[in-house]
């Protein structure tokens, strides 16, 4: 770490067959540095299969002022969940 | 969220969030103050973890036996890596790493001042592995729910972690208590040294407290320090006495109707003694990472210097 | 020296490498230029500990009696260690220590290589779990000697003042005595000298690439095989074994 170096965020794939995870970050100067520290920070007691590092800057977020457009306009549409449709008696498998 | 938290002015709604239980992100409005109080929070707990590799990590080269080194240096380790934890949670409210080492160099920030004792003998591995992590752990456990997510998130994994932490603690008194009657002493030794050191860590008395009330309405704290310091007690005496060591408080006394040990007053005196700069090792602690640092600052720009080299320019993000 | 004897001595040396190394390494805890470079050191230390006890443990096996791995750690003194010179050096300064285990890294990983072949299944099980680890470790080394010989001129004057200590000591990695020799002819020891050219081709690579000039071999120091050691050995004991020293005989 100096003192212009990078800050990278670190994911881990725990098992085979599942997504890669958040699971913090560290600062390193290039992304090969990344990946050994990812390997020696966040992986000490065998807790990853795979490690994606991506610099924090390469991120695009979006921001707290996009959440009434973004997500609000989402949350009328019930009829996108199975859960709205009645059944009848008797049928339970679809 | 409801519409109503929407349209709130910044404060109310975040405050209306803190109250509904939810976390606050990194890209959330917050009040100035909230950021503050939690860079000093998460900053003292981050020097904490990494002035805390040294009494301990006195001791690798000369641990007992190999499988006690191994474990040590794992143990120690861990420190660092809660430490880097932490950093990293402090970082997301827009300051610096090089920054809060910057300001526990000058002494603006502060660690716990449980590191400032001395590690003199081996069952002093024991008793800080068994009674500061046991504090320790008390402590976070409750911040696992604090209202920061970065900071909640970081806790949640540390103490996934100190579990082992404790226990190796706790299976190094018990061995010496086994042992014979000169590594029974050198454990009840370290006991009478830790014990009321450990009780100060967690702060103040509850009204004496100059952060707590607004950390307690920001949720940044969750529970106040006196009754940790009570669940830390009963649990720790209980231990204490299953291997055969006496606590070093007369007062100690189990209260039936209360369902907890009453235990005697701390020495607050020592405790702003230590605090304030005086305790035995305070110098050689911040001496100590000072001098790790100013002599890895030639690494930290080589490294600086081969990036920019290859033509990958590095630009600050945090 | 019968065959058992042979085995001893030579798990013994493999183990002494290991945990003095493993020691010198340890000592960077807390002293790292930076928390992320703490942590990986440490594991690096972690990983020669565990290597020496799967040495010592086999040792004990092989001597019997009440052996334990922490009969060889802690109650021999310096003539009974048998580790190299390399080994045994301060931990000296950060590039000091990258230039050290780049140059050792480099011939253990080909050791180990080899020792996973070992007619001896319990040697060869060290060699495949170790193989792995110093695959790991020469990654690292191979980077930060680029990055400290390629970053800043103190840096790269750091670094080659660290190699061109460090040649010196680098002959006595591939010398074969009779113990050696013997386990060679058995097809249970690796022989170093098969080593040495490819060992030799590797670390100059690297050099080259981190623009150092290679050390110049007008000396070379020997004698860690044979208990003959630099001071500085019987001071890190002196640490390491404090406590048997002082409670001696008791379990911790």
């Amino acid at each position: 770490m100096s003192d212009q170096s990078k800050l990278y965020e670190v994911f881990v794939r725990s098992r085979r067959g599942l997504d890669h995870k958040h699971v913090g970050s560290l600062h390193a100067d290039d992304p090969e540095q990344a990946l050994e520290y990812a390997r020696d920070v966040y992986t000490r007691r065998g807790e990853g299969v795979s490690l994606w590092v991506v610099a924090a800057g390469d991120i695009t977020a979006s921001q707290e002022s996009d959440c009434d457009s973004f997500y609000d306009p989402l949350d009328d549409k019930p009829y996108r969940h199975a859960a709205m449709y009645d059944l009848p008696e008797g049928i339970d498998s679809l | 969220m409801s519409d109503k938290v929407v349209s709130m002015p910044n404060e109310e709604r975040f405050q209306a969030r803190i109250d509904a239980e939810e976390k606050i992100e990194p890209k959330d409005w917050m009040p100035e103050k909230y950021r503050q109080n939690l860079i000093r929070q998460i900053s003292q707990h981050a020097h904490s973890e990494v002035i805390g590799e040294q009494p301990e990590g006195n001791w690798i080269t000369r641990a007992p036996s190999l499988e006690r080194k191994a474990i040590l240096l794992a143990k120690v380790q861990d420190e660092a890596g809660h430490g880097l934890y932490l950093y990293a949670a402090a970082e997301t409210l827009g300051i610096t790493r090089e920054e809060l080492i910057e300001r526990l160099h000058t002494g603006a920030s502060k660690y716990a001042s449980i590191f400032n004792y001395p590690s003199l003998t081996w069952a002093d591995v024991g008793a800080i592995g068994w009674l500061v992590d046991s504090a320790a752990i008390v402590n976070q456990v409750s911040l696992q729910n604090t209202s920061y997510g970065p900071y909640a998130r970081a806790m949640v994994r540390i103490c996934k972690e100190e579990s082992f932490h404790q226990r190796q603690g706790y299976n190094i008194m018990m061995t010496l208590m086994q042992g014979n009657e000169q590594q029974r002493a050198m454990a009840q030794d370290a006991l009478n040294r830790w014990w009321w050191p450990s009780l100060m860590m967690f702060g103040p008395h509850d009204g004496e407290s100059a952060h707590s009330a607004q950390s307690m309405k920001w949720k940044i704290k969750r529970r106040s320090n006196d009754d940790l310091r009570q669940q830390y007690v009963d649990q720790a005496v209980q231990q204490a006495l299953a291997i055969g060591l006496e606590v070093p408080d007369p007062d100690l006394v189990w209260n039936e109707s209360r369902g907890h040990y009453d235990f005697g007053e701390i020495d607050w005196a020592e405790f702003e003694r230590v605090i304030n700069g005086n305790g035995p090792c305070n110098r050689q602690r911040l001496a100590h990472h000072v001098k790790a640092h100013e002599e890895g600052a030639w690494v930290r720009e080589a490294m600086a210097a081969y990036d920019a080299k290859r033509g990958k320019p590095t630009v600050d993000v945090a | 020296m019968t065959a058992n004897d042979s085995l001893l001595t030579y798990c013994l040396r493999l183990g002494d490498d290991a945990l003095i190394l493993g020691h010198r390494l340890s000592e960077w805890t807390s002293r790292a230029p930076f928390l992320e470079e703490d942590i990986a050191l440490t594991n690096v230390a972690l990983d020669f500990i565990g290597r020496a006890r799967l040495f010592y443990q086999y040792a004990a096996e092989l001597q019997g009696g009440d052996a334990t791995e922490d009969t060889f750690a802690y109650t021999r003194d310096v003539r009974d260690f048998t580790n190299l010179l390399i080994c045994e050096l301060p931990r000296g300064d950060f590039a000091f220590t990258i230039a050290r285990q780049f140059l050792y890294d480099s011939y253990v990983l080909l050791f180990m290589e080899q020792l996973k072949a070992s007619k001896d299944t319990r040697l060869a099980a060290i060699g495949a779990k170790a193989e792995k680890e110093s695959t790991y470790h020469v990654r690292r080394g191979r980077e930060w000697m680029l990055r400290l010989g390629g970053g800043t001129e103190e840096s790269h004057a750091k670094l080659q003042r660290a190699v061109d200590d460090l040649w010196g000591y680098t002959d006595e990695i591939f010398e074969v005595d009779t113990v050696t020799a013997g386990l060679i002819a058995d097809g249970v020891a690796v022989d170093p000298t098969l080593l040495r050219e490819e060992w030799l081709a590797t670390v100059s690579r690297v050099m080259a690439e981190a623009d150092l000039s290679q050390p110049s071999p007008g000396w070379s120091v020997e004698g860690g095989r044979r208990g003959i050691h630099t001071d500085d050995l019987g001071f890190l004991l002196a640490e390491l074994q404090f406590m048997q020293r002082a409670y001696p005989g008791l379990q911790w």
